[in-house]
């Protein structure tokens, strides 16, 4: 058998063992090696990647239907079979994800039922309505920037498998942000309409994209842990600070402002300062009160009961049973 | 609880050109080889060359345990299956061979 999650024995403090486990695991770890699905891990490790991994799959997944939606109403059609591909390939992430989810022992089953269900999470900025194309062109370039961000960083964890999948997302990502620089570029040297259409969405999406790489390091429950276990190597912070020491500069550079008065460059600790988001209203947003929280779900739940049929037909075909036509909605 | 999207994993191989060897790019659910294939073709085809691809059920395969990895490592030198393990071709100068050996 290959690749099999395998339930680690004494993996939680208190277990006989568990001190002497966990720091040949932390000493590896520290040494930069690759934690692979067979290998004994911290319990704790487990249910933090597992717990990580499941909301960037539903991220990606979640990802696809704000953008997914303006599909039929692409301005060009180069501009449409960008936007297919971009949507196809977030869906295929969200799979690849939930594989590399699925070698620490949660299956893709429950993971799929947790987010239809309302149960687990999926990023803040998914949880907005995307109401006029120049909110398509900054998903594509700002929200795939910030995420590359986030998963270059990920990409050089310590969990294997994750890694893994991070590399080949990365990859792809970069014709997303690419293209959405492109699009943004078009608007922002376009006419005035579609110049005040830009700084109109760059107005609304501010706020979730500076929540976008979670609560400031003040807040963070878990990043001490996550640091020393190598699954994170930066601090939201500092994600932050990457995300708007590269692309603050793009955005001014276009002619966009930004709606926050406390934004400035400290020249003394070369920092951006800004005003620090609304971190109640994040978990308030993130835990489904979004303003396009129900909609996104229920496009999910509308999505796999309508392809209900689909896995009907495979399995069906697989027992060597008659295979049953879809049936009307 | 339903259970219909929980197939068998079939691990993906794909080859980029011809004469070049098969390489392991992920995994995907399946209900049987056609439809990994199908599957596979969309998560790992979508851009980079591929003439071929393999896909084989996971549990098919058997593979060592990372804690065994020192069944390969040497105990002993075996430089002595490798050329650079020798010292010819300053022996063939020696005995006037000044070709490439």
């Amino acid at each position: 058998m290959m690749m099999q999650p395998t339930r680690c024995t004494n993996d939680k403090p208190g277990d006989p063992g568990y001190e002497e486990h966990l720091a040949a695991f932390e000493a590896r770890v520290g040494r930069g090696d690759k934690v692979e699905p067979g290998d004994w891990m911290p319990c704790e490790y487990r249910q933090q990647l597992i717990r990580l991994i499941h909301v960037h799959a539903n991220s990606e997944i979640c990802g696809a239907l704000p953008e997914g939606g303006w599909i039929p109403h692409a301005p060009t059609f180069k501009r449409k079979l960008a936007l297919c591909a971009k949507v196809q390939d977030e869906v295929g992430h969200g799979q690849l994800l939930y594989r590399a989810a699925e070698t620490l022992g949660k299956s893709r089953e429950e993971m799929i039922e947790e987010l239809i269900n309302g149960k687990a999470k999926y990023s803040n900025v998914f949880h907005y309505h995307a109401k006029t194309w120049a909110d398509v062109c900054v998903i594509a370039w700002l929200i795939d920037a910030a995420a590359i961000v986030n998963q270059t960083m990920m990409a050089d964890g310590s969990y294997g498998p994750y890694g893994r999948a991070l590399k080949r997302i990365c990859y792809e990502e970069a014709f997303h942000l690419t293209h959405g620089y492109d699009m943004c570029i078009s608007l922002a040297t376009g006419s005035k309409v579609q110049r005040e259409m830009l700084q109109d969405a760059v107005n609304r999406w501010w706020e979730p994209i500076m929540m976008f790489h979670g609560p400031s390091d003040k807040e963070s429950k878990h990043t001490e842990q996550l640091m020393k276990w190598r699954i994170k190597l930066m601090t939201n912070d500092e994600q932050r600070q990457t995300f708007l020491k590269k692309y603050l500069p793009k955005m001014l550079n276009l002619g966009l402002t930004v709606p926050d008065p406390n934004l400035h460059f400290d020249e003394a600790t070369k920092e951006w300062r800004y005003t620090e988001p609304n971190w109640k209203r994040f978990l308030e947003v993130v835990r489904g009160n979004g303003p396009a929280s129900a909609l996104r779900l229920a496009t999910r739940r509308m999505a796999h009961e309508e392809g209900a049929w689909v896995r009907r037909a495979l399995a069906a075909a697989q027992a060597g049973d008659k295979v049953p036509m879809p049936t009307a909605a | 609880m339903s259970t219909d999207t929980q197939w068998r994993v079939f691990e993906v191989f794909h080859q980029q050109s011809r004469g070049e060897p098969h390489i392991h790019v992920g995994s995907v659910h399946a209900t049987d080889g056609e439809s990994a294939l199908l599957m596979a073709k969309e998560q790992f085809g979508r851009r980079q060359a591929c003439v071929n691809m393999w896909v084989v059920p996971a549990d098919a395969i058997t593979e060592t345990a990372y804690e065994d990895a020192d069944i390969f490592e040497h105990g002993t030198d075996k430089s002595y299956r490798e050329a650079f393990g020798y010292e010819t071709t300053k022996r063939a100068r020696a005995i006037g061979d000044t070709r490439d050996i």
